[in-house]
């Protein structure tokens, strides 16, 4: 038999159409408000909000890897939180930038690491793993910040996520850069690599995978390690933007990054999802806050609208996969 | 005048999209018998039986229960007519107590205020009446044997006192004690006046247990009557449509060296030790009990429980049993008996599920060449007429025949040299079996070795050169083929005896 599917660009745009759709209605729903509509559809705007969504994305892209392979981590916003206050720390203590980053960056893979020999050798469920160390990595940083926020000098890790790079010529702030080549290169993994197939295989059937040959306790420290270092990246990342190593900050952010893979079309019973459907999520969440902080809609809006829309996607889910 | 039969259906028809899956279909059913409807896979026997709860509607065509019509339009409708359907996965709750289970749903409607005690009165009545007062009934469900589960899910049905009552393949996972105490159940709910329709691949104990049949093929019926007068070839032939030359095929073949050798091994699982050889291109078959450890020899050997004592030799060399991965790169194919949960992954698509096993060669500079690989699944469909629309479809829509045949395709994908099968053939229908024991017949030819554990004494008899028998995790007794009987296969797996002396 010759195959005559139509070829796989239609059949990968043919699962995304939910999230896109979701994107242009939001999108249109506050180009079609008067007052904002022209603010809000300026390049400066989207710039801004391309740069804020860098934090979310990075994550979610760890985050992607995790729920395809049937966990969760709710430590992801604690990790990052982490990170960020250990940048401004080793700054302060005269490292340089660049080792303050991998520092952080560091941090980020342990925690990961943790998480997923817990979860493996200890025969744990990922959400009580991930939920204690939520708690475990937030206490950290608060400990090493003596619950304050921590000045640092201005390094040129500041720049990368300013709006308007230096040099001008980049279009775009280098954070934005990298979050778009790491998407890629995650993209490409998860398609086309054998880990990729093997962190689709253990979402949709873990004894299935074992029983094909597959290690499927190291496949899964590896996805959480390369989880926690994406996270320990945004950590990097949320201290550049903020240009302080705040303990407090992206708390709740986890439900953000979860949000961002589910309404991508990431199931959080395994075996599904992508990076693109996952920065689509990342999006719509963004625009939606952005267009809200326009509107002058106080915060508390923005909690039930994306509370709203996460109950809407895992529906929808459902509703697609009925007839399983 | 004669007795308005029980149930009615005439001239059912039901279509999905494209597909005509019921056409015309005419049944009946009388009162206290028991109707066995037969088909292939594919063949609509479940659609029919969900129209027939109300879990579907009908095209056109028109149902009656005891003469008076029925259109239900959900299977509550169903239930309050006193149709209750006992599929082959059994619709308990683990958790919940044998008690809570039976009660499910029936709360209100049966029992209002009534005190627990009654209740529990009633329940045991009934269990009894199913010669099986030894399941209590604060138990939970989890705790019991599927046998029993079954026992509790016929109780459900008989409190809310079905009429018609409907089995779904229900010896599909039980050993021969457990189905010879269901057909007890079977003949006592005939007495009541019970109307059963008793859906089975299991052609020999549908002719023992059915006074009529139904054969349905491609959505109509194929043929009709009454059991005591047809044979078991003239099923079959009404079940594909043409003549079966030959259901299990014997190719010639030799016997090499020894492939697989097992000295005294004991798994984490296994209750005792086992000492097993297999020489190339012989089939051996494992016939026990459920229960008598097969599964776990297998599982063991090929690596998925770790080994805690003795030697495994694959041709010579020694084999540390602590990886499926070592395993399979050894040359050993490993077919889980539980096909659903563990053998395929339901929402993976067929190519991925074929090639999982063995991604290597599909690497380009590192990366996957899913185009190759969708081909090579194509090529495998071919060979083995897997029936399905494409490689990229999903496992779950296929047929149960297809599943295990895409299954098996993995490790031939594998280039297995040695197969190791837990009930291949469990469960599917009648073509695709006859199609396993071909590829099983071919594997022998092509010097390749083949066990074959199976609960079904006929077709071990028909494919294997040599028999063992397992109880209680021990080996037994392990002849050739021609020496063994049936009745002696059945006396070692109940009595962990050898024949013609006492084992102390």
């Amino acid at each position: 038999m010759k195959i005559n599917t139509p070829a796989p660009v239609v059949k990968k745009i043919g699962g995304l159409v939910a999230p896109f759709i979701g994107l242009i209605l939001v999108i249109s729903l506050f180009s079609l408000m008067p007052e904002v509509s022209e603010r809000f559809l300026s390049l400066a705007n989207i710039k801004s909000v391309a740069t804020q969504s860098v934090i979310v994305a990075l994550s979610a892209l760890g985050m992607t890897f995790i729920i395809i392979s049937g966990g969760i981590d709710l430590s992801a916003a604690s990790n990052l939180a982490l990170s960020c206050v250990l940048v401004a720390y080793s700054i302060n203590l005269g490292l340089s930038p660049l080792i303050a980053a991998f520092i952080g960056l560091l941090a980020g893979g342990l925690i990961g690491l943790v998480n997923g020999l817990l979860i493996t050798k200890l025969r744990l469920v990922p959400f009580i793993v991930t939920l204690g160390m939520m708690g475990i990595a937030r206490g950290l940083a608060k400990w090493i910040a003596r619950n304050q926020k921590i000045d640092a000098p201005m390094t040129w890790l500041n720049n990368l996520m300013i709006r308007i790079p230096r040099p001008s010529w980049l279009l775009l702030s280098p954070g934005i850069w990298v979050m778009i080549f790491l998407a890629i290169i995650m993209a490409i993994v998860l398609k086309k690599t054998i880990f990729g197939r093997q962190v689709f295989a253990i979402g949709s059937n873990e004894l299935t995978a074992r029983l094909c040959g597959i290690r499927t306790d190291r496949v899964k420290i590896m996805i959480y390690t390369l989880s926690g270092l994406f996270c320990g990246l945004a950590g990097v990342m949320e201290f550049a933007r903020l240009t302080v190593g705040d303990p407090t900050v992206a708390m709740g952010l986890e439900l953000d990054i979860i949000a961002a893979v589910v309404i991508g079309g990431g199931s959080l019973s395994g075996g599904e999802g992508s990076i693109s459907g996952t920065l689509i999520g990342v999006f719509i969440m963004a625009f939606l806050r952005n267009g809200c902080t326009m509107k002058g809609w106080p915060n508390y809006f923005q909690e039930i609208i994306i509370g709203a829309i996460i109950i809407i996607a895992v529906a929808l889910d459902k509703f697609r996969h009925r007839q399983e | 005048m004669p007795e308005t039969p029980l149930l009615v259906l005439k001239k059912i028809s039901k279509r999905f999209g494209p597909n005509l899956v019921l056409n015309q279909v005419d049944f009946k059913l009388e009162k206290g018998e028991v109707q066995a409807l037969i088909g292939e896979n594919g063949a609509g026997k479940s659609t029919l039986i969900k129209i027939l709860s109300g879990a579907y509607s009908l095209d056109s065509g028109e149902m009656f229960i005891s003469g008076i019509p029925y259109h239900p339009s959900n299977p509550l409708d169903g239930r309050k007519e006193g149709i209750a359907v006992i599929y082959q996965e059994l619709n308990l709750a683990p958790h919940l107590t044998v008690e809570e289970n039976i009660m499910l749903g029936q709360e209100e409607t049966r029992f209002g205020f009534i005190k627990r005690k009654e209740r529990r009165t009633k329940i045991k009545q009934v269990l009894e009446f199913l010669h099986h007062s030894e399941i209590s009934p604060e138990i939970q469900v989890r705790k019991l044997p599927i046998g029993a589960r079954q026992v509790v899910e016929i109780a459900r049905a008989l409190i809310s006192q079905a009429r018609i009552l409907v089995m779904d393949e229900p010896t599909s996972s039980l050993a021969k004690e457990d189905t010879r105490r269901l057909f007890e159940i079977i003949r006592k709910l005939k007495a009541e006046g019970v109307g059963i329709i008793y859906v089975s691949h299991f052609l020999e104990e549908v002719m023992e247990i059915a006074d009529q049949f139904t054969v349905l093929r491609d959505g109509q019926v194929a043929g009709c009557g009454q059991m005591a007068e047809t044979s078991l070839e003239e099923l079959i032939e009404m079940m594909i449509g043409k003549k079966l030359s030959e259901l299990y095929p014997r190719l010639p073949h030799q016997l090499g060296k020894t492939v697989l050798n097992c000295q005294k091994i004991q798994g984490t699982r296994m209750s005792g030790r086992i000492s097993l050889e297999l020489k190339e291109g012989e089939i051996l078959g494992i016939a026990g009990l459920v229960g008598s450890g097969r599964t776990e020899f297998l599982r063991t050997v090929f690596g998925l429980d770790r080994l805690k004592d003795g030697v495994v030799e694959i041709s010579g060399n020694m084999y540390p049993a602590i990886q499926p991965r070592l395993g399979i790169a050894r040359g050993l194919g490993y077919l889980s008996e539980d096909r659903q949960n563990e053998g395929l992954a339901a929402r993976m698509s067929l190519s991925d599920n074929l090639t999982l096993s063995c991604l290597r060669p599909y690497l380009r500079w590192g990366f996957l060449n899913n185009r190759k690989q969708k081909q090579v699944a194509a090529d495998w469909m071919d060979q083995l007429k897997i029936k399905a629309q494409s490689p990229e479809q999903k496992i779950w829509t296929l047929s149960g025949g297809n599943q295990q045949k895409v299954a098996l395709a993995r490790l031939l994908h594998q280039q297995a040299k040695v197969f190791l099968l837990d009930e291949p053939t469990r469960g599917i229908d009648v073509l695709s079996k006859a199609q396993i024991y071909e590829i099983i017949a071919h594997l022998a030819s092509e010097r390749r070795a083949v066990i074959f554990v199976s609960s079904y004494f006929p077709e071990l008899l028909g494919v294997c050169d040599r028999i063992a028998v397992f109880y209680r995790g021990q080996l037994v007794e392990i002849r050739p083929v021609e020496e063994w009987t049936e009745a002696d296969l059945m006396k070692a797996a109940v009595t962990g005896k050898e024949s013609n002396y006492d084992r102390k």
